[in-house]
């Protein structure tokens, strides 16, 4: 069931489209703010919502790579694994959280804490390596400054 | 006059103007200019004698573009204007920097683009990760309404224009046109056929114009100066300055506005300051992940869009990626050919089959399984996935680094197959 909170956030792009199922990447969005992911169950209530099919509704949210199907941790980290960070050895930042974590692409933290994902070019190349912790941007990254990084995030 | 029009309203610290401060620098000048002068056509003509062209990799001139929208009485409306800010090409950071630092200078050149197509919506296109830039819109967009800049009857002109911010949720494919359009829609990102181009039938079926971020915030300096001052800035007369960068083992990665046609030397050597000590140039993307490689011997080269084409690859989106003798030419392909693979849509069969298979034979010859007729394989694919062959741009923009690495760098390739392992690995 969505809340009485979602549903109204919902309802309220419905207002910048000229029908309801173009708001079905907002309402997705809208959904991850309040869970952190979208499941099964939310992805047959925002159909309903939006008067689409429940598959219809899946294809375009497995279809992106920022809305999350299964649950995440509490803090998602996206490593950038694109071509100036790989130059600049983003490889050595993702061994130490690999290492550091116990955690591999896609898996959470068995406390919950964190989960780890790949991302693609994150646009601040000439601060490569970079990597984005719940939308936060950290760049010029070395494997020795990452747990300090991480210690900001609970 | 100004000759860095697109960085002149960022401050040293990149901190955004308000809406006061850039009133005061000069800002929406332009657009009181042209609502009470200029008729929609007249900015279309002025934008198309400047002889801008798109900045977001294709290059195609935005004047013209703007031209197929339907004119006069009996358009269909609304008609929509959407500035594309799914910067995603990797090695691409350019338009990060005008959301970030110059968010009414793309609001003011929007509101423009928009009057000379008549536009009823406008929406700024940003992908999701760039969470900093979304923020900074939102908040520039309301002061823009609060100053009478956007909403019903602006400046009393008696144009109208709603402007919004979408965020995207991750997908290279977005910032393909029509794919972008469908993303709007709160659709998969795939590719539309074309015709009907989105001109005339796009965002829910009505003429759309889709430009990139860095294209529209060159619109009021155009209104301003005029298309002989914008032409003149470049240095080989395809008009205006670029948002040139460079990444990779130089010793000053960045981002600098430059006339539009500067060396790739002058780019490579005196901005970005050379290679790192210990580090020779082994060759380079002139423009995001989907350019053809150059090397040493283009260093001459200008950077515009007629001078890299003929040196066999495309300016794109005029952000270098540097690659350097210490790092190895297969694992370099092979990172990008990973990420086109995986950031197909799917949609068409050349791509969704090709780019996996292409990615899987580069990764037999990094781990040292591969074999001689690999390479052939290889060759295939870049005719196969090559423009005519696919859906949309994706699949030939990825072959573009492939085809080139196989020519620059053979021998690397054959080495690795050779002695059944990657050289620079120990």
């Amino acid at each position: 069931m969505l809340t009485e909170e979602e549903k109204h956030e919902i309802e309220e792009e419905f207002k910048l489209y000229p029908y309801k199922s173009a708001a079905a990447i907002e309402a997705l969005k809208v959904v991850q703010k309040h869970r952190r992911w979208v499941s099964d169950e939310s992805i047959k209530d925002i159909a309903q919502l939006l008067g689409i099919t429940p598959d219809e509704l899946d294809s375009v949210a497995t279809f992106y790579n920022l809305i999350y199907r299964k649950p995440v941790g509490r803090n998602v980290i996206h490593i950038c694994n694109s071509v100036s960070c790989w130059v600049m050895g983003y490889e050595s930042v993702l061994k130490h959280l690999i290492d550091h974590l116990g955690i591999t692409y896609g898996q959470t933290s068995s406390d919950g804490r964190f989960t780890l994902l790949p991302v693609q070019c994150l646009g601040t190349c000439d601060h490569a390596p970079a990597l984005m912790i719940n939308g936060d941007l950290y760049r010029d990254l070395t494997p020795d400054i990452i747990n300090s990084i991480l210690e900001k995030y609970q | 006059m100004d000759d860095k029009p697109l960085t002149k309203y960022i401050r040293t610290d990149q901190v955004p103007m308000d809406i006061k401060e850039y009133e005061h620098s000069g800002g929406y000048e332009a657009l009181r200019k042209i609502l009470k002068t200029m008729q929609p056509k007249d900015v279309m003509d002025a934008v198309k004698d400047s002889g801008l062209r798109g900045r977001g990799g294709a290059g195609f001139p935005t004047g013209m573009k703007w031209s197929f929208v339907p004119m006069g009485d009996n358009a269909p409306h609304p008609k929509y204007l959407v500035a594309n800010g799914d910067e995603m090409e990797p090695g691409t950071f350019k338009d990060r920097l005008l959301l970030e630092s110059a968010p009414h200078q793309l609001i003011e050149g929007m509101i423009i683009s928009a009057y000379a197509i008549q536009a009823d919506i406008a929406y700024v296109f940003i992908r999701g990760e760039y969470t900093l830039a979304a923020k900074i819109i939102q908040a520039s967009l309301a002061e823009a309404y609060q100053a009478g800049y956007l909403g019903k009857n602006i400046l009393g002109s008696g144009f109208s224009l709603e402007m919004y911010v979408h965020t995207s949720i991750g997908r290279y494919m977005c910032g393909e046109e029509t794919g972008l359009l469908n993303a709007l829609e709160g659709k998969r990102a795939n590719p539309r056929a074309k015709p009907p181009f989105p001109q005339s039938s796009g965002l829910f079926g009505k003429p759309t114009i889709v430009n990139n971020i860095e294209t529209l915030s060159n619109i009021p300096h155009i209104m301003n100066n005029g298309g002989e001052w914008f032409k003149k800035l470049s240095l080989t007369g395809e008009g205006g300055t670029k948002l040139y960068g460079a990444s990779g083992k130089v010793k000053k990665p960045g981002l600098w506005e430059l006339p539009l046609g500067v060396t790739l030397r002058e780019l490579l050597e005196e901005h970005a300051g050379g290679m790192k000590d210990g580090f020779k140039l082994k060759g380079l993307l002139p423009g995001g992940a989907s350019t053809d490689f150059l090397t040493e011997e283009h260093l001459d080269v200008n950077m515009d869009f007629t001078n890299v084409g003929k040196a066999g690859s495309r300016l794109g989106t005029g952000t270098i990626i540097v690659m350097d003798d210490k790092t190895c030419p297969v694992g370099f392909v092979h990172n990008l050919e990973a990420f086109f693979a995986q950031e197909s849509c799917g949609w068409c069969t050349p791509c969704r089959e090709g780019l996996p298979w292409v990615q899987r034979i580069l990764n037999a010859i990094e781990e040292g399984n591969g074999e001689m007729r690999d390479l052939d394989i290889l060759s295939y694919h870049t005719k196969y996935l090559g423009p005519g062959n696919t859906f949309c741009a994706l699949a030939p923009g990825a072959m573009e680094p492939l085809q080139s690495g196989l020519k620059y760098f053979r021998e690397d390739f054959e080495r690795h197959i050779k002695e059944k392992r990657c050289p620079w690995r120990s």
